[in-house]
C-alpha cells in the first residue's frame, strides 16, 4: 500500500513540476580548475522509482559513464585561495579570537538540604551544601554538611576537595576535611570517589585519616525517583565508620551512624524546591551508648521540611 | 510496538503563552526603531544586488512577554534575506556594533577562506566599532543562510537567509516563493543556559519516565519485559527521553521571528506552485515539518536541487535546508507545523489565500523514545517498515544491529566479526560515556518519532542530488571520525577528544577524500564542513546527495566523499551551538603539504 502510494507520489510530482532536466546543459562552463575535466555530458535522470531495489545504479558514478564529466563537474568552482591569513598563535589566543573554549571553567553551587527538623519535637535545623569550580577533567569542590539543635552544633562536616575525572562516570577526590561541632576541632586527610553508579545512584564514598591516628569513613547514596516531572522522591542513606572513640564529639569507634532520608520535593524550578521528608537516624555500639549516656535516643524518627537551592 | 515507546508531551495552560509567545510575535520595542514586521502576513525585508551593508546591532525584543535583548542584523530577527544572482561578485559590508566582537559566516557558500567569516581560523572576527567588508564571486544558486560564528550571538538572534538566483531561470518551475527560516528564542541569558547545560545536562529535560510510566508499561507488557529494559537503561546509566538538550522549557520556537501564536503568514493563490525554502536557523533545534493537507515536493537540498520526490513530512536539522514545491488547490488556510523532535514545542506559521485566516493546528506529537533499536541493540525493525522503502542487504546481514558496548567490554567489541568498528584510543577515556560497535548506515530510516507514524517522511535515502558529484574520482584515502561526547559531564567531541585537546585535520589541496561518520553518542548531531562541498554516499557507493551539513543519527555511521579544492584554514563541527562550545569542533586545514597524516581509518585527529 504504501509502495504504491509513493510510486503514486513521484509521478504525480513529475506532473507538477514538469521539470525538464536535460535542458539544464545548455550552461557549458568550462573551469580550467579541473584537468581532467571531459567534455561529454551525463545524462541527468528526471527521478527514480525510489521503491525499486537497485536503483542506485544507474547513479553509479564508476559505471560507463565514469569518463565523462558531471554537470555539477562543469558548474562546481572551487574558491580562490584567501589572501589574507592570521599568523601563528597560541589556543589561548585564538579561543579568544573565537570567543569559543571547551577549556573554560564552570561554577555551581548547590544548597542541596536545607532542613527544617523541628516537626513534633526539638528545634534542629541541617543543611547539606556544596559547591564546585573547574574545568570538565579538574574541579575544586566545598562540601559542607552539619546540624545544629537547641543552640548547639552536634556536627559540622566541611571538605575540600581536588575532583579529577578518571572512568566514565566517577572521579576521585583527595583534600582536607574539618570537623567544627561543638567538641573539639578535628581535622583529617581525605580521600574517596565520587559519581554515578549503574541505575543512576549518585554514590559517595571516603575514607579519612585524622590528628591522632583517627580514621574515618563515610559512605552516601541518593537516588531520585521522579513521580511526575517535577515531583521527586527521594531516598538517601549515609553510614559512618570511625577507627577510634572520639567520647568528647560523641563519636564511638566502630559501625557509629545510619541515616536514612526520604526527602519529596516538587521542583518549582529547577532551582528551588521545596520539600517534606522523613528521616530516621541510628547510633550503633559505643556511639549509641554515648548519646543514651546524656540522655538521647540511640534511634529517632523525624519529620522534616526543607528547601532545595541551585545556582 | 512502536505506540509502546510513546507518551503525550502536554503543554501546561501556565505555560502556554511561554511556549507560544505573544500574538505581537517578533515586536521590536526599541523605542522609535518599533519594527511591524512582527506581525502576520510580512515577509522579511529583502536586500539584493552586489552591495550589501549589513549592522549588527543590540535591540530590545519581546517574544514572551518578557523584555529581551536580542542580536539583530540591520535592526531584525531574523536578518534581511539576501538575495544574490549567481556569477555576481558581491560586496559585504558588516559593521560591528556590539560591545563584543562579532562574525558572519555565510553557511553553504563556497568562499574564499577568509571570507568565511569564523574568528580565528579566517579572520580575526570583527570588533566593536569596525567594519569588515566580504567580498567574493558567488558560483553557485539556492537557499542558504548566514550566522554568527562568535559565542553564543547566534542564539541571541544573529542569523538571516540568502537566496542565489540561478541566471536562467530555476530548475524546478513555480509561480511564487517564500523563505521560511525555523529558529529557537530563549529568555535565558545563553551563556547562563550552557553554564546550566554543564552543571546537570537534564535540567530542560521535562519529558522524562516517571513512576507511573513504569507501571503503566508493566500493566502492558509485563513486570519481566518492563524490569529488563528499564534495567538496560539504567546500566548505561542513559536517558531514553534524551532527545533534545535544551527544549520548549526555555526555547519559543520560531517561524521567521514570529511566534506560533503571531502566526506567521505566507499568501498563495489558488492552483499556483508555491515554492518554500525551509532553513533550520536555529542554535540547538531539530524540526520535524509538514503541512497537513498538503504534499511537499522536495526538490533541493541544502540549496542543491535534487529529483524531486514528494513527501508529507521532513525532519531538519539544525543548518539544514530544504526547499519545498506546494501546489494548493483549495481556497483554505493550511497550517505550517514545524514540531521540535522531542516534541517539546513547536514553530507554526499559515499558508493562506488571504491574510489573516488560519487553519487547525495539530497537536504535538506523542513524544517518542529512544529504543533499544536506536542505541544499536536489538533487532532494528523500525526503518525498514517506513516509507516502503528498499532493504539494504548489507544490513540484512547483520540484522541491522550495533552492539552498544560499555568500555570495559571493549575487547569483546573489538574482536566482533562481520563489519566490527574499531574506535580510536583516545575514546576510551573518561570524557566518552558511550561507544557503538556496530553501527548501521540506514539512510532510508526516517529517525527517532518518524517511524511508521502513517506519514511518507523524507529520508537523506530519497535525496539525489541533479547533476552527479562535483568529482567523480573514487576517495584516495578515509578518513574515520566517530561523533563522542558524555551526556551527564556534557562533553562533546570528535574521537574522544575536544576542539583544544585535538591538532588540526589535515587535508591535501586537489585530493578527493572519503570521510566516515560514526555517530558513538545517543544524540543526533548535524555537521557542517566549511569551505567544501559533502556528497553522501549511497549504501552501494554511489553518489546520493551533495550537502553542506549531514545530519547523524544515533548508532548510525555516515560516510560522504569531498574534494579538498579549497585551500587554507576551515572550520568542521557540530552545528549544535552548545555542542560546538562544549569541544565538538576540529579545524581542517587544506593545503599543498603532502604530510598525509591520518592515512588510515579511525584515527582521524592524530598525525
Amino acid at each position: 500500500m504504501k509502495r504504491i502510494r509513493s510510486r503514486a507520489a513521484l509521478v504525480a510530482s513529475a506532473m507538477v513540476l514538469g521539470v525538464t532536466a536535460h535542458a539544464q546543459h545548455s550552461t557549458e562552463h568550462e573551469h580550467s580548475h579541473h584537468d581532467r575535466a571531459q567534455h561529454a555530458t551525463e545524462p541527468v535522470p528526471l527521478h527514480h522509482d525510489h521503491s525499486q531495489p537497485g536503483h542506485t545504479e544507474s547513479h553509479a558514478v564508476h559505471g560507463p559513464n565514469a569518463a565523462a564529466t558531471t554537470q555539477s563537474e562543469r558548474e562546481h568552482v572551487p574558491p580562490d585561495p584567501p589572501t589574507h591569513e592570521l599568523g601563528d598563535m597560541s589556543y589561548e589566543d585564538m579561543a579568544r579570537m573565537m570567543s569559543m573554549d571547551d577549556t573554560e571553567p564552570v561554577a555551581s553551587v548547590v544548597i542541596d538540604q536545607l532542613d527544617w527538623r523541628g516537626v513534633g519535637g526539638a528545634n534542629a535545623f541541617a543543611w547539606d551544601a556544596y559547591a564546585w569550580y573547574g574545568t570538565d577533567y579538574h574541579k575544586l569542590w566545598l562540601k559542607a554538611e552539619g546540624e545544629r539543635a537547641g543552640g548547639v552544633t552536634r556536627q559540622a562536616r566541611n571538605e575540600l576537595l581536588w575532583d579529577r575525572i578518571f572512568s566514565r562516570w566517577w572521579s576521585v577526590q583527595a583534600g582536607a576535611r574539618l570537623d567544627l561541632a561543638s567538641g573539639p576541632t578535628r581535622t583529617w586527610a581525605a580521600v574517596g570517589v565520587q559519581g554515578l553508579a549503574p541505575y543512576f545512584f549518585d554514590i559517595e564514598a571516603t575514607a579519612y585519616i585524622g590528628d591522632g591516628g583517627r580514621t574515618a569513613a563515610r559512605f552516601a547514596a541518593k537516588y531520585d525517583l521522579l513521580l511526575a516531572q517535577r515531583l521527586v522522591l527521594q531516598p538517601e542513606l549515609e553510614l559512618n565508620v570511625y577507627g577510634k572513640s572520639d567520647p568528647a564529639n560523641a563519636i564511638g569507634s566502630g559501625f557509629s551512624s545510619a541515616e536514612l532520608g526520604l526527602r519529596l520535593r516538587y521542583e518549582i524550578r529547577r532551582e528551588i524546591a521545596p520539600y517534606l521528608g522523613v528521616l530516621w537516624s541510628r547510633r550503633f555500639g559505643e556511639t549509641a551508648d554515648l548519646a543514651r549516656s546524656t540522655g538521647e535516643d540511640a534511634s529517632e524518627v523525624e519529620w522534616i521540611a526543607g528547601l532545595r537551592l541551585r545556582w | 510496538m512502536r505506540s509502546l515507546h510513546t507518551r503525550r508531551a502536554p503543554l501546561p495552560v501556565s505555560r502556554r503563552r511561554f511556549v507560544q509567545g505573544l500574538a505581537g510575535g517578533a515586536l521590536l520595542i526599541g523605542a522609535g526603531r518599533r519594527a511591524s514586521w512582527g506581525s502576520g502576513a510580512r515577509e522579511p525585508s529583502v536586500l539584493s544586488g552586489t552591495d550589501f551593508h549589513l549592522t549588527i546591532d543590540e535591540l530590545p525584543v519581546n517574544f514572551t512577554g518578557a523584555d529581551r535583548i536580542a542580536t539583530v542584523v540591520n535592526g531584525q530577527v531574523p536578518g534581511p534575506l539576501l538575495r544574490i544572482r549567481q556569477g555576481d561578485t558581491v560586496t559585504i559590508r558588516v559593521t560591528n556594533r556590539l560591545p563584543a566582537r562579532s562574525s558572519i559566516h555565510w553557511h553553504g557558500l563556497i568562499v574564499p577562506a577568509d571570507m568565511d567569516g569564523v574568528p580565528g581560523l579566517s579572520f580575526p572576527g570583527i570588533a566593536p566599532g569596525e567594519t569588515f567588508t566580504y567580498r567574493f564571486k558567488v558560483n553557485q544558486s539556492g537557499t542558504y543562510w548566514y550566522h554568527a560564528h562568535s559565542r553564543f550571538q547566534e542564539q541571541t538572534g544573529l542569523y538571516g537567509p540568502l537566496v542565489i538566483d540561478r541566471p536562467g531561470g530555476e530548475r524546478h518551475g513555480f509561480d511564487r516563493e517564500h523563505v521560511i527560516l525555523l529558529s529557537d528564542w530563549t529568555d535565558q541569558d545563553p551563556e547562563h543556559l550552557f553554564a546550566t547545560l554543564k552543571r546537570r545536562s537534564d535540567s530542560f529535560n521535562y519529558g522524562k519516565r516517571t513512576l507511573s510510566d513504569f507501571l503503566a508499561d508493566v500493566r502492558r507488557q509485563g513486570w519481566e519485559a518492563t524490569a529488563a529494559e528499564r534495567r538496560m537503561w539504567g546500566e548505561m546509566r542513559m536517558d531514553p527521553t534524551d532527545l533534545a538538550d535544551v527544549s520548549g522549557a526555555v526555547y519559543t520556537y520560531l517561524m521567521n521571528g514570529v511566534t506560533p501564536t503571531g502566526n506567521w503568514t505566507a499568501l498563495f493563490q489558488r492552483g499556483e506552485r508555491v515554492r518554500l525554502r525551509f532553513i533550520n536557523g536555529s542554535a540547538m533545534s531539530i524540526f520535524d515539518v509538514r503541512i497537513p493537507g498538503l504534499p511537499l515536493t522536495v526538490v533541493a537540498a541544502d540549496g542543491q536541487d535534487v529529483e524531486p520526490v514528494t513527501v508529507d513530512e521532513f525532519r531538519v536539522g539544525t543548518a539544514e535546508v530544504y526547499d519545498v514545491i506546494v501546489q494548493p488547490h483549495d481556497d483554505r488556510a493550511y497550517t505550517i507545523f514545524a514540531q521540535s523532535m522531542d516534541r517539546s514545542g513547536y514553530a507554526r506559521g499559515t499558508l493562506a489565500p488571504r491574510a489573516g485566516m488560519e487553519a487547525e493546528v495539530p497537536p504535538l506529537d506523542p513524544r517518542p523514545l529512544l529504543t533499544l533499536a536506536d542505541m544499536g541493540h536489538g533487532t532494528h525493525g523500525g526503518g525498514h517498515a517506513a516509507g516502503g522503502q528498499h532493504a539494504h542487504s548489507n544490513e540484512a546481514q547483520t540484522d541491522g544491529a550495533g552492539q552498544h558496548v560499555q568500555a570495559h567490554s571493549s575487547s569483546a567489541a573489538r574482536m566482533e566479526a562481520n563489519g566490527a568498528i574499531q574506535h580510536p584510543a583516545t575514546e576510551y577515556g573518561p570524557t566518552v560515556d558511550m561507544l557503538v560497535s556496530q553501527p548501521s548506515s540506514r539512510l532510508d530510516d526516517p529517525g527517532v518519532g518518524l517511524r511508521n507514524n502513517g506519514r511518507r517522511v523524507l529520508t537523506y535515502a530519497d535525496l539525489r542530488t541533479l547533476g552527479g558529484p562535483i568529482d567523480r574520482r573514487g576517495a584516495g584515502r578515509e578518513i574515520e571520525l566517530h561523533l563522542t561526547g558524555h551526556m551527564e559531564r556534557f562533553i562533546w567531541s570528535f574521537n574522544g577528544e575536544k576542539f583544544s585537546e585535538a591538532p588540526p585535520l589535515r587535508f591535501t589541496h586537489g585530493e578527493r577524500l572519503r570521510i566516515v561518520l560514526v555517530n558513538d553518542s545517543m544524540m543526533t548531531h548535524p555537521i557542517h564542513l566549511h569551505g567544501m562541498w559533502s556528497e553522501i554516499e549511497s549504501e552501494d557507493g554511489a553518489f546520493q546527495v551533495r550537502k553542506h551539513t549531514i545530519t547523524v543519527r544515533p548508532a548510525q555511521r555516515i560516510s560522504y566523499l569531498v574534494t579538498a579544492d579549497a585551500l587554507g584554514r576551515w572550520a568542521y563541527h557540530c552545528h549544535l551551538l552548545y555542542h560546538m562550545e562544549a569541544g565538538m569542533f576540529r579545524e581542517v586545514i587544506v593545503s599543498h603539504d603532502h604530510g598525509g597524516n591520518e592515512s588510515h581509518s579511525g584515527h582521524g585527529g592524530h598525525g
